[in-house]
């Protein structure tokens, strides 16, 4: 439970903290972006020194990114196992029905770093901003979406009642688990469906006391007259600054540097004697 | 001796920025059949401290005896402890989960691995010592009101029949008359049933009414542990760490500048109401 990094905040002041949360978003995409376009080590290169450099500037510590990669170590396995097997090319083992190809071994190293990348880069955008940070900034950058009657103001404030309720809900599990056990539960041992019943005694008090707070949360709203985002003003609205624009440039200077690789690679034909 | 906490030390986080030292250093022993209070501000570790008394929560550093043995031992049986050693959580109503009241307080003993009959003879005995009446038997938990819930929560861990029972905050958010009943249960258990009660309260008046012996906490450190007048004799000291005698104490202190005396401090208003009649009559 507590490996969950998605959705956590890792509070100290650093440059990337500072940042507009809009930026931080648009940054993430851009990564993205730029992880599923690249398909050479070249690139992977250039993106490691980017990732590393952020990283280094975020100020946060690279065990809590790890801990956040020990989520997804199983579907990483699966993916990179079925890879090395399943890709048909050059072979260059045998083992029984199964072979090995240097395809597949590529294909593997790429998934495997697009994968680990891809947490550690989410992972980052939420490490470094505050959920009502990013809820903010997804309001104003999705803005133009309420032309087309998507309630953006709605799906945000749910999505940043959500992410304020997950370590609430942790604790409560926590507590609720101990008092549990105190009366002698016992959630560790046992076979599939016993410890599938055993957790009936956690999740009924829990269900019980999230619907709750939902009632109490959405009491206390309304009370402080909350209608949705007609008309409503922002204590701090976002506005960028002069680091925000360089930072939008950075962006630009990446993606560019991103794709003329790429294009290079492929037009000089080094591509293929890369691998060879 | 019941439990025995040698240099018992809890870290939160540790090691990251939330880092925190709930505990430092605690050592205590607690006997059989006696009747503890626990006293301390928002945060100076009193529900850490009796987390760690039945095994819940892991010392960072120390170690804690059962009846001699070393509770972090690999061949020492923690179910056994926590059957033993009854703990009532705050707000424990929020922990009931069973369609209705009599199942839910036979869970505890349920897991105890016992019989049939035995289980709901101990579910039986726990309800009536709470004073939830038969009627409410086959009630769902979740339709009574605060006070019943939080009698029905106590029930499910008292039909355990645990050596020491600890309760902790066992009167938050009720009405005068269901912190009575449950502080009068409290104290029935310690002198019917001969058990070591452990509570931690944020009411002076209560623990000085109810408890023989007080620990007082404060940023993870033991800094009293004596019979409560005694203890309240350090009311001076006891207000810096956001603490304070009974009001009632007060009040006599304000009265003893138009003469009364009184041999020893005043902790309770039935002391009070001696000390004045006693007073007047001279």
């Amino acid at each position: 439970m507590k490996n969950i990094t998605i959705g956590q905040y890792y509070p100290t002041d650093s440059v990337i903290h500072r940042l507009d949360p809009r930026v931080k978003l648009f940054g993430t995409i851009v990564f993205l972006v730029s992880l599923f376009l690249t398909d050479h080590y070249l690139g992977y290169a250039v993106i490691t020194v980017c990732l590393a450099a952020v990283l280094k500037l975020s100020k946060v510590p690279f065990k809590m990114l790890l801990k956040g990669l020990r989520g997804i170590l199983i579907l990483l396995l699966f993916s990179v196992v079925f890879n090395i097997f399943l890709v048909p090319g050059r072979e260059l083992v045998h083992i029984w029905f199964l072979s090995i190809t240097a395809e597949g071994i590529r294909r593997a190293i790429f998934l495997g770093i697009r994968l680990v990348y891809l947490v550690i880069g989410t992972s980052l955008m939420t490490l470094t901003t505050t959920p009502t940070d990013l809820a903010d900034g997804l309001e104003k950058a999705l803005r133009p979406l309420n032309k087309l009657h998507i309630p953006v103001h709605d799906i945000t404030m749910m999505m940043s009642i959500a992410l304020r309720f997950i370590p609430i809900l942790m604790e409560e599990t926590d507590k609720i688990m101990m008092a549990q056990k105190a009366r002698g539960a016992d959630f560790e041992t046992g076979g599939l469906l016993k410890r599938a019943k055993a957790l009936i005694p956690l999740f009924v008090p829990l269900f019980v006391s999230a619907i709750r707070r939902a009632i109490d949360l959405a009491n206390a709203m309304e009370t402080r007259c909350y209608q949705g985002g007609e008309g409503r003003t922002k204590m701090h609205p976002l506005c960028y600054q002069k680091r925000d624009k360089r930072t939008y440039c950075i962006y630009a200077g990446y993606l560019i540097a991103i794709f003329g690789i790429n294009r290079i690679l492929v037009a000089f034909q080094i591509l293929p004697f890369l691998f060879a | 001796m019941a439990i025995e906490l040698q240099h018992v030390s809890y870290t939160y986080s540790q090691d990251t920025v939330y880092e925190m030292h709930a505990l430092e250093d605690v050592n205590l022993k607690i006997g059989d059949n006696e009747c503890i209070g626990i006293i301390g501000h928002t945060g100076s570790g009193k529900s850490t401290l009796i987390q760690h008394m039945n095994g819940l929560v892991k010392a960072t550093e120390g170690a804690i005896l059962y009846n001699g043995k070393n509770i972090y031992d690999s061949d020492f049986a923690l179910p056994s402890l926590r059957r033993r050693v009854g703990l009532v959580f705050q707000y424990p109503e929020y922990q009931l989960f069973e369609s209705d009241v009599f199942s839910d307080v036979c869970f505890g003993p349920k897991n105890l691995g016992l019989s049939e009959d035995e289980i709901r003879a101990r579910a039986k005995k726990a309800l009536e010592q709470v004073g939830i009446p038969e009627s409410l038997y086959d009630k769902s938990p979740f339709l009574l009101s605060g006070g019943q819930k939080r009698r029905v929560a106590i029930a499910g861990v008292l039909a355990m029949e645990p050596e020491i029972l600890i309760l902790d905050e066992p009167t938050a958010g009720l009405d005068p008359r269901g912190r009575d009943a449950i502080l009068t249960l409290i104290r029935d258990l310690y002198e019917k049933r001969k058990i070591t009660v452990i509570f931690v309260s944020h009411s002076m008046e209560d623990v000085a009414r109810y408890v023989e012996r007080l620990i007082v906490l404060d940023h993870g450190h033991v800094i009293y542990d004596d019979v409560p007048k005694a203890v309240f004799a350090h009311y001076k000291e006891l207000e810096q760490i956001g603490l304070r005698a009974p009001q009632i104490t007060y009040a006599i202190d304000r009265l003893q500048a138009y003469g009364l005396r009184t041999s020893q401090i005043v902790t309770t208003v039935a002391e009070a109401k001696n000390a004045v009649l006693e007073w007047f009559a001279q």
